[in-house]
């Protein structure tokens, strides 16, 4: 469980630099949820997600894990990011290891685990990821941009955070590569229960897998409720330059032309049903 | 965390020395170092003046200035430890088999001084003049050396690339350094050799990042048909306004000054 508390950032203060990229902000994060985090580039997604796991020193406020300080003097930030994972934007540029095994050991091997547990964990987070074994013994360098990302993201979660956070771990890739790492993730939220802070720009993506949606706007939380509803206000949500999923807006130009379907529906699957419905033809299968 | 290396870094506020035309700034620069190096004690008292009011008047903290005097502070103590006892003349203090001089104390705090004005004023000239505009000020102050064939454009160009990836690669340093955190890196712990150790996951990504940008770099310009030295036009000529001309006249007046009162005493 995380708490964020008044939490406020302010870049380079005190000099003509200085930048407040995140003002006054309170959230609670409960074990298990799968949360996404959407905003505008600037709206302060990233400067939050660091002081999740300590990375950043709050210019005023706090962040509690478990209900403990993470800024406390005794507190073991160590320990904490290995809780707490974070995939930064474009992960595969941390990639170092003259092979992908050692790369993933890194973070575990930092724990100061012994051998056998390391490269359990290691082996684990790779199969999680989906990267199969004649990988393991190949230069990261050599991987396609798809492979190279979830062996990055291996490397966090061989760390076995309680919380994993990924910051637009999608970007760059071919629809094909998405689907792949946004269902492994969502495989491995649903078969461990771990706590997922997902950022990502993808309306689609979000809205196929979240339970949460926090909407950050100007460093502050604009919004944070279920998918249905937060994409229900999709006039709001462009105006911040985001957008809702394809599905809203289908839903959306039905029920202008008369049709009364449900506007919340998001996924194939409930639009079907609602359309099906709405036109009396509720036994209908697809 | 690589945020407070203030050395080299522009400090955006607007005046009037952020306006002077780079070329200006460069000169006084130049003219300021020799005047240190030329005058000597009241001299310093001069060029110390000099120095605050132009600080003053550009509107950078003193506080940022020295902050980034930090960077030396190794350096300075090194010249002047060895300066002080090795400096041979009319023992001052004695202990051991180390002695203090007289020269060796004159010796080491013209030196410190020296330093520390020489660090600051050039800090005042990168703090107030965007990179870009101090290699355009170089090129144009350097256009006469084409005539001994010396490739003026294509110097000034890589010195502008290179000085427009410090703060990229100090961004990416400082991206590479918390995600390797993230995963448990100890940067600051232990010792010497494991330090140099806990800096490849930092350095071999930062190499490879490098590289990368360098190569999209050069594609990109090539894509536009790059090509430096004759008939390139500017989209901010450098022009010359009498603020201009009244700033050479004072720095001129400064560096007499200078002189002069170097020689006056002693």
């Amino acid at each position: 469980m995380l708490i964020v508390d008044h939490l406020t950032h302010i870049y380079e203060k005190n000099t003509a630099m200085a930048q407040t990229a995140i003002h006054d902000i309170n959230l609670v994060i409960p074990e298990g949820q799968f949360i996404g985090l959407i905003g505008h580039t600037g709206s302060g997604k990233s400067t939050l997600i660091q002081h999740l796991n300590g990375l950043l020193k709050p210019t005023s406020g706090s962040v509690f894990f478990h209900g403990a300080d993470i800024h406390d003097d005794d507190f073991d930030r160590k320990q904490l990011r290995s809780k707490v994972g974070l995939v930064f934007q474009y992960p595969e540029h941390q990639l170092f290891e003259v092979d992908v095994w050692s790369d993933v050991c890194f973070g575990p091997r930092n724990l100061g685990l012994d051998k056998l547990n390391v490269e359990l964990r290691a082996y684990h987070a790779l199969k999680q990821v989906g990267i199969s074994d004649e990988h393991f013994y190949q230069s990261p360098f050599d991987l396609s941009g798809g492979e190279k990302r979830r062996v990055a993201i291996a490397g966090v979660l061989a760390m076995a955070p309680e919380v994993l956070i990924l910051d637009e771990p999608t970007a760059g890739l071919d629809p094909g590569g998405r689907d792949e790492i946004l269902g492994q993730i969502a495989a491995l939220q649903a078969e461990t229960g771990i706590t997922v802070v997902l950022v990502s720009h993808s309306m689609d993506d979000i809205a196929k897998h979240v339970e949460r949606i926090i909407v950050m706007r100007g460093g502050k939380i604009a919004d944070d409720d279920v998918p249905t509803a937060i994409f229900m206000k999709f006039a709001e949500l462009e105006e911040m330059g985001l957008g809702a999923p394809q599905m809203t807006y289908i839903m959306d130009a039905l029920r202008l032309r008369g049709l009364a379907v449900d506007p919340a529906a998001l996924t194939v699957t409930a639009a079907y049903n609602s359309i099906m419905k709405a036109l009396g033809m509720e036994n209908h299968h697809a | 965390m690589l945020r407070n290396i203030t050395l080299g870094q522009y400090y955006p506020v607007d005046s009037i020395i952020h306006r002077l035309d780079p070329r200006v700034k460069l000169v006084a620069t130049l003219l300021f170092i020799i005047s240190l190096f030329v005058g000597r004690y009241t001299g310093y008292i001069v060029a110390t003046l000099f120095l605050l009011t132009v600080i003053k008047l550009s509107k950078v903290p003193l506080r940022f200035i020295v902050r980034g005097m930090k960077a030396i502070v190794f350096i300075m103590l090194f010249a002047v430890v060895f300066n002080l006892f090795l400096t041979p003349g009319e023992v001052a203090v004695s202990f051991w088999v180390l002695s203090i001089t007289w020269e060796g104390i004159r010796l080491a705090a013209m030196l410190a001084i020296r330093l520390i004005l020489l660090l600051m004023g050039s800090s005042v000239m990168t703090l107030t003049t965007t990179p870009g505009n101090l290699t355009d000020g170089l090129e144009k102050l350097m256009r006469p050396l084409r005539v001994i064939r010396i490739p003026v454009h294509e110097v000034a160009m890589m010195m502008s690339i290179a000085l427009r990836f410090i703060p990229i690669l100090m961004e990416e340093t400082d991206k590479i350094m918390k995600a390797q955190i993230a995963r448990g890196a100890d940067f600051e712990s232990g010792n010497l050799i494991k330090k140099a150790k806990s800096l490849v996951p930092l350095l071999v990504p930062l190499f490879i990042s490098a590289f990368r940008r360098a190569n999209d770099l050069a594609m990109a310009m090539e894509a536009r048909c790059y090509q430096g030295g004759e008939h390139r036009t500017k989209m901010k000529p450098l022009i010359y306004r009498w603020q201009d001309g009244v700033a050479y006249l004072l720095v001129l007046a400064y560096f007499a000054a200078c002189i002069v009162a170097g020689r006056l005493l002693f």
